[in-house]
This record gives C-alpha cells, sequence and structure tokens, in this order.
C-alpha cells in the first residue's frame, strides 16, 4: 500500500505536483473556454471547486455503500445534482457572470478533474482526506484558471480584473481574447511548465553525478596511491 | 436551406472543438493517427445524432410538460450514459467489424463534454425536432473534420524536431492554436 500523505502535503499536492491542469491536464474544455477574463477564470474555478468539493464529500462518507458496476452512474448523479444546486444560484445571486459563462457551468458535470478524483481518491479514502484532497484540487484548478485567465485579459484588453493595467499606447492583441489565443497560451504555459521540470531535474541530476564523480575521484586518489606505494 | 446553414454553422463556422472548446480530451488524448481519430469523430457523430434525438424527445416531451426543466442536466447526463452503453452493447451484436472498430472509443464518448454540450445548446437554440437532428449530425462532422485534420498534422509533427519541452500537449495546444485561427476565417460566413 501506498505511504499515507501527512494531512498538509494532502493538500499541497493538488497546487503544483499535481495540479490537475498543467500535470494532468484533466479539465481543459473548461479552462479554455471560460478564461477570456481573470473574473470569469475565478468564477469558473470556484464553482467546480464547489462541486469537487460536495460532491467528494458525499461519495466518500457512502463510498462503502455503492456497489462497484454502478459507482460511475451513481458518481455522475451526486456530480451533476451539485452542478444544478451551483447554476440555479448563480443564475439568482450572479445573472452576469452566469450570463458570461452560459453553458461551461452545466458542463462542470462533465469535466473528467471531477470525475477523475471521485474514482481515484475519494471512493477509497476517509471524509477529511478527500476533503483535503478535492479543496486542494480545486486551489490548484483555481491557481491555473487565474494564470491563464490573467495573462489572457491584460494581453487581450490591457485590464486585470477590470482595471487597466498596461500603458494608454498599449494596442489590445484581439488575438487573446479569441479561441485560437486560449489554445496558444495555453499551451505556450504548458511549455514554460514542462522546460522549468526539465531543468530541475536535469540539475538534479546534474548534481547526482557530479557527487558521483567526485566520490570516485576521491576513491580513486586514495586507491591509486595505495596502488602506487 | 435552413437546414444546410444550421449543418455548416455547428460544422465549420461554429466548430465545438475550435470555438466552443467542447470535447478537448478526445481531441488531444485521440488524435494520433489518422485511422483511429476518424473512427472516433465517427463513433461521436453517431452518438451525437442519437443523442439530438432522444434529448429533443425527453426535454420537449417529458420535462416541459411536467415543469421539470431544473432536472434537465441530470435527466440529460444519465440519457448519454445508458445510451452510450445501449449502443455499445447493439453495435457488438449487430456487427462484428463496426464494433472493432469502434468499441474502444464508445466508453470514452460519455464524458465527452461535446455531447452534453450538444443537448445543452440544442435547448438553449430552441430547436424543432429536424433542426435539433440536422445539428447533431453537423456538430458530429465538424468534430470528425476537426479531429482528423490535427491527426493529420501530428503524424506529419512525428518527423518534425519540436523543441524538448514542448513535446506532446503543449505542441498539440500550439497546432490547435492555429486550426482555430484558420477556421476562424470562415466566421461571419454564415451567422445563425
Amino acid at each position: 500500500m501506498k505511504k499515507q500523505l501527512t494531512l498538509s502535503k494532502e493538500y499541497l499536492k493538488g497546487l503544483w505536483d499535481q495540479n490537475p491542469v498543467f500535470k494532468q491536464a484533466l479539465g481543459l474544455c473548461p479552462v479554455l473556454a471560460v478564461t477570456v477574463s481573470a473574473i470569469n477564470g475565478i468564477a469558473m474555478a470556484l464553482a467546480t471547486t464547489f462541486v469537487l468539493t460536495s460532491a467528494s464529500l458525499i461519495i466518500s462518507s457512502i463510498r462503502k455503500l455503492i456497489p462497484t458496476q454502478v459507482r460511475i452512474a451513481a458518481y455522475i448523479l451526486i456530480i451533476a445534482t451539485f452542478v444544478t444546486i451551483v447554476d440555479l444560484v448563480m443564475k439568482a445571486q450572479f445573472p452576469e457572470l452566469s450570463k458570461a459563462l452560459g453553458p461551461y457551468i452545466p458542463l462542470i458535470v462533465v469535466n473528467c478533474l471531477i470525475l477523475g478524483r471521485q474514482e481515484a481518491f475519494s471512493s477509497k479514502n476517509t471524509v477529511g482526506r478527500s476533503l483535503l484532497d478535492s479543496l486542494g484540487m480545486g486551489t490548484g484548478f483555481l491557481i491555473a484558471l487565474f494564470v491563464l485567465g490573467g495573462l489572457r485579459e491584460i494581453f487581450g484588453t490591457g485590464t486585470l480584473l477590470g482595471f487597466q493595467v498596461m500603458p494608454d499606447f498599449y494596442e489590445p492583441w484581439l488575438v487573446m481574447i479569441l479561441p485560437a489565443g486560449a489554445f496558444l497560451t495555453l499551451g505556450l504555459l504548458f511549455g514554460a511548465a514542462n522546460s522549468y521540470l526539465q531543468k530541475k531535474e536535469q540539475d538534479e541530476k546534474n548534481y547526482l553525478i557530479e557527487k558521483y564523480l567526485k566520490a570516485k575521484k576521491e576513491a580513486d586518489e586514495m586507491g591509486g596511491q595505495a596502488k602506487w606505494n | 436551406m435552413e437546414l444546410i446553414l444550421i449543418f455548416f454553422s455547428a460544422a465549420i463556422v461554429n466548430n465545438f472543438v475550435l470555438a466552443y472548446f467542447l470535447g478537448i480530451c478526445p481531441f488531444i488524448g485521440v488524435s494520433g493517427k489518422i485511422t483511429s481519430a476518424f473512427s472516433m469523430g465517427m463513433a461521436t457523430t453517431f452518438v451525437m445524432t442519437i443523442t439530438a434525438i432522444v434529448t429533443w424527445l425527453i426535454y420537449h416531451l417529458l420535462l416541459v410538460p411536467f415543469q421539470l426543466e431544473f432536472l434537465q442536466y441530470v435527466s440529460f447526463i444519465l440519457v448519454i450514459a445508458s445510451l452510450v452503453q445501449f449502443v455499445e452493447m447493439f453495435v457488438k451484436k449487430v456487427s462484428q467489424p463496426l464494433y472493432r472498430a469502434l468499441g474502444i472509443f464508445l466508453p470514452l464518448i460519455t464524458t465527452n463534454c461535446a455531447i452534453l454540450g450538444l443537448a445543452l445548446f440544442m435547448v438553449l437554440k430552441d430547436y424543432t425536432f429536424i433542426q435539433g437532428v440536422v445539428y447533431g449530425v453537423g456538430a458530429g462532422a465538424g468534430f470528425t473534420l476537426a479531429i482528423t485534420v490535427m491527426a493529420g498534422i501530428r503524424e506529419e509533427l512525428d518527423l518534425a524536431d519540436v523543441p524538448k519541452p514542448f513535446k506532446g500537449v503543449p505542441i498539440t495546444l500550439i497546432v490547435a492554436g492555429l486550426l482555430a485561427l484558420a477556421f476562424m476565417g470562415f466566421s461571419g460566413l454564415i451567422s445563425i
């Protein structure tokens, strides 16, 4: 059995080590679709986090009651119920935001991130751990959506969260708020994340090789001395 | 005439993948080879057409008369999941070659957001039955077109010297971005 993580790590792993967007490439549809501006990204991430956390709570607490054969259908039903709640609340409280996000709120039902976490985590772990895990994944999702939405908003309209950040002479890049901009920005961010990781890996490797060579050299010197004498 | 417009609008101008970002998971996951991409596209078109028919009937004959519209997400996803299961069993029974070609892709389709997206858009746009079915076929054709073109590009890309950090998902996303730019050329062609 896998070693149990400490509780804080259970939460923190979602932020970067297993970031749902950059590491696992899960739930990309809403990531690309709603990140025209930072505020849309935040709203989407919060809605997703709510559904993810509530579904995780319910599913982890009744995980022993759900027969294995119909578990996927049961998960989807539970998720769809919470999505309906979110959709109705958003329509009543934040009609503008709900209009901007449009059909992508109901589409949280088929977000593979949520179903994936239920299948991979909540169905096997206690309520507390599932809560931490889903909150962590939700935060990771929020970070990714905020970064992507913020970048697209800054370059596409010259503002961030509605405040102007670019100087007046800045000509907005229209392409950033079009579908093409979403693909390009996410692709570049993905590449940047990968190159950072690969560099870190390479550094670690280099460090190990250096350590090995040094140890070998020392051993050789010792051995050499022994041989020559 | 209107039906033709709906078809081309769903297939090309408002392509599900490149304009609405629906079905990105299979678009990136199954676009490695042209043959499998085309099969995936065909399977999706098939399910989309049936979904359009069934969800239209359920929405207009069951949910609206009983004022149960708030149940639409729950009922649509249940219908789609059981529909896919049913289609899989049916295809397996009727045609073995077809099952071998489509079989492994069918279970993946349940979580393809393009299918649920289709059902939701159909309700949102208030289509009649015939229009809905044409919309479903058009959306499926658009998905097939996008995923096949993508697979063709990726097969060529295998021979290209992509910078190491960009191998895999990142370069696929960037290619998709360029494809989306290309498809933008169609925008304004039909406004519906």
